[in-house]
């Protein structure tokens, strides 16, 4: 079994709330990730498939197709938004790392043809990033 | 902060890694070996006056997501714990100088144990994985002896 990883990058704004708490209890938790008006970063994602080697093709998938897969179900709907306002996973679950790593993984989970979904990295920057391997 | 790890939660297990940099000198040194040994085994790292690097230190905790903070523990509370036992001992100081290299040769794999078992005391979520860079050319990993972590992370 061969490990392809495959990266892409996107830029969005969020900001961290969980609405059964006073505003007080946010601001204590969350601290400045709690400012309503967002903030933003240029986040990188690593897509890692496993599968065989094609004897024919040489691949584990077609590295073109996952980007492209890569683009239709992830980078297209964040990339340039507001997580918190604008993706619907979001509307009821904070944006962080953590979630947003388990949140591409549902996206992906089913979409990658001739190959299992083995991790999804999220980099929010490079002193920080959370990795989901479908644990749940 | 009880809001945050969720351990017998039934969110999600997730990993979180946070990179940390330190600079400090050491010398690769054994007090079992002979002079000659000792330059035969650590060449230049065997310089009595001492040599230096700039530490990169990635510390990977798992945990279940907390449903309400959808973190697997509190970054503030990591890192302030990674400042007072990691950095405030580690960063700036001659290694071989240390209580916990007065038994161990300074190698990066030492200091890669006593790191995890430095955060192995981190109450926020547990140590899965520590891996220090000691150049942008050489990295070291431990996971407590779990060989399995290691492949799978």
């Amino acid at each position: 079994m061969i490990l392809l990883t495959r990266k892409a990058e996107f830029s969005s704004a969020h900001y961290y709330w969980n609405d059964a708490w006073p505003a007080e209890q946010n601001a204590r938790v969350f601290g400045k990730c709690a400012n309503k008006n967002g903030h933003g970063h240029n986040y990188t994602l690593e897509v890692t498939v496993a599968g065989e080697v094609d004897p024919v093709s040489g691949f584990v998938v077609d590295l073109k197709e996952l980007k492209d897969i890569l683009e239709r179900e992830v980078v297209s709907v964040y990339d340039h938004r507001h997580l918190n306002l604008e993706v619907p996973e979001f509307a009821g679950r904070v944006p962080t790392t953590e979630n947003i790593a388990i949140a591409i993984w549902e996206r992906l989970e089913d979409k990658i043809p001739h190959a299992k979904l083995h991790r999804v990295r999220v980099y929010e920057m490079p002193e920080l990033f959370a990795d989901y391997y479908g644990e749940r | 902060m009880a809001v945050f790890a969720s351990p017998t939660g039934t969110g999600p297990k997730a990993y979180l890694s946070r990179r940390y940099r330190l600079s400090a000198s050491h010398r690769l040194h054994s007090d079992t070996f002979s002079e000659e040994k000792n330059w035969a085994v650590y060449g230049k790292c065997n310089n009595p006056h001492g040599h230096g690097h700039n530490y990169v230190v990635e510390v990977t905790l798992g945990g279940r997501v907390s449903p309400t903070t959808g973190m697997v523990c509190d970054l503030g509370e990591l890192d302030r714990f990674a400042q007072t036992n990691l950095l405030a001992r580690f960063d700036h100081m001659n290694l071989n100088t240390l209580p916990e290299f007065r038994d161990a040769v300074s190698t990066t794999e030492n200091f890669t144990i006593e790191v995890y078992r430095i955060f192995e005391r981190f109450a926020g979520a547990k140590v899965e994985r520590v891996r220090v860079e000691e150049t942008s050319n050489n990295s070291f990993e431990y996971a407590g002896g779990r060989t399995g972590e290691v492949e799978r992370l």
